[in-house]
């Protein structure tokens, strides 16, 4: 159907977006291929170093897995900000990243974790990284004729990892204004090993900050070192202006969040036993 | 976009109910206009408002953003089916009356569904956990307190 329709044809897994954007006639597929009886796309594997999830499986199942939550902490926490109890029951973790809506919880936590897109089309697979995956606002750099078909979440194997997601909406349950993920794992001494943050609603896509991340390595990750991380993430964001935020208002909120979830997410690889 | 019907059997409170309905036919409008199940109320029609929450396979989603074909094969459960047998209403719904969880009505059948759902996955919840249950569904009259309050009660004689 794809191959042969186009743009003018749109898979539909959960629908908690394509429907309110067909409602309000803002896209008009001529086709609707329903994915959502399709038992092979709703899975989640923990294996050593990466959970594999299937596309068309629901937020709330993902919600609920203590094994995910275990091995991927980030998406649990993502998932307490999406939507509602009745969209979460419905929507999926699939129908979230290909939507690509740069204020949405989950491309921020594929992109702050590099999670892996396995893109499959009649004429084979191929896998994304996050960065290459999100093109734009609401655009991604699947072609016309592929589906998301897998996620591969990577799993941080230290002992002391610790993570945090926090997000400024007008209500809860609301798009973002500004959304902020992030992952740190330290040593016996408490030196940063590996560190991970990024920004949502701050740009045309979800950003992650790989290289700022990487000046915090053999850090202790005082409040100094961490400030001065969000700081230079906040300049480095473009967010635009709306109805609901000012630009400036933005960049604000991602220097103040970006601190937020990286001093959480230290204090929890502290306090780490697993 | 076609005006081929498809073949459809739904279970609807506990009946099967088949259909022949076109592609793009929301759930929420068969439901009111097919079955007469008016219960359902329709709001925004965009997934905001939690109106139209019903149940499927027994968890709460919002039938404005479904579509008829997909429920094919499911359950579903609307406010008419929470009511007991007899057609008395249910504990949920007593506590709703008692406490004035309703002024002009139109959430409830919303407010109702996603109350239940709470209470069939967590006999004992919070107020925080109430709270966050009802957080898709809007209400412009109440402001929640007492809609809050009748999910503790009915909480409290469910035990």
């Amino acid at each position: 159907m794809l191959s042969t329709h186009g743009d003018s044809a749109k898979l539909i897994a959960g629908g908690q977006s394509l429907v309110p954007m067909m409602a309000m006639r803002l896209v008009r597929p001529a086709f609707l291929v329903d994915i959502n009886e399709i038992a092979e796309l709703k899975f989640a594997r923990t294996e050593r170093d990466t959970a594999r999830i299937g596309a068309c499986l629901r937020q709330s199942v993902v919600e609920r897995d203590g094994a995910l939550a275990t091995r991927v902490p980030l998406l649990r926490q993502a998932l307490a900000w999406v939507g509602h109890v009745q969209t979460r029951n419905r929507g999926t973790v699939g129908g979230s990243l290909a939507h690509a809506d740069p204020s949405a919880e989950l491309p921020l936590a594929a992109q702050v974790l590099g999670a892996k897109m396995i893109l499959r089309s009649a004429k084979g697979t191929r896998t994304l990284d996050a960065e290459e995956f999100f093109s734009g606002p609401m655009s991604t750099s699947m072609r016309p004729d592929e589906c998301l078909e897998e996620i591969h979440w990577p799993v941080w194997s230290e002992k002391r990892t610790g993570s945090a997601f926090t997000e400024i909406a007008i209500r809860h349950g609301d798009f973002a204004m500004v959304a902020a993920a992030a992952q740190v794992a330290l040593d016996a001494g408490g030196r940063c090993t590996r560190a991970a943050f990024g920004l949502g609603g701050a740009g045309g896509t979800p950003l992650a900050f790989p290289k700022i991340a990487a000046r915090l390595l053999g850090a202790k990750l005082e409040d100094k070192a961490i400030e001065d991380a969000a700081g230079e993430a906040a300049k480095e964001c473009d967010p635009g202006s709306d109805l609901h935020a000012t630009k400036e208002y933005r960049r604000h909120l991602a220097r103040v969040l970006a601190g937020r979830v990286l001093r959480e997410a230290h204090a929890k690889a502290l306090a780490a036993t697993r | 976009m076609s005006d081929k019907l498809h073949e459809v059997s739904i279970e609807v409170n506990g009946k099967a109910r088949p259909g022949a309905v076109p592609a793009r036919l929301s759930l929420v409008d068969w439901l009111r206009d097919e079955l007469c199940l008016t219960g359902t109320h329709v709001g925004c029609e965009h997934g905001i408002c939690g109106a139209c929450s019903v149940m499927l396979d027994g968890e709460p989603v919002r039938s404005c953003l479904m579509y008829t074909v997909q429920a094919n094969g499911h359950r579903v459960t609307t406010v008419e089916g929470l009511a007991k047998p007899d057609g008395s209403m249910s504990i949920l719904q007593d506590a709703f009356c008692e406490t004035h969880g309703l002024q002009c009505g139109y959430c409830t059948p919303g407010m109702l569904i996603a109350a239940q759902g709470l209470l069939n996955s967590n006999p004992n919840p919070t107020e925080e956990q109430i709270r966050d249950a009802i957080g898709g569904n809007l209400c412009r009259c109440t402001g929640y307190q007492q809609i809050v309050e009748a999910v503790q009660l009915a909480a409290e004689r469910t035990k």
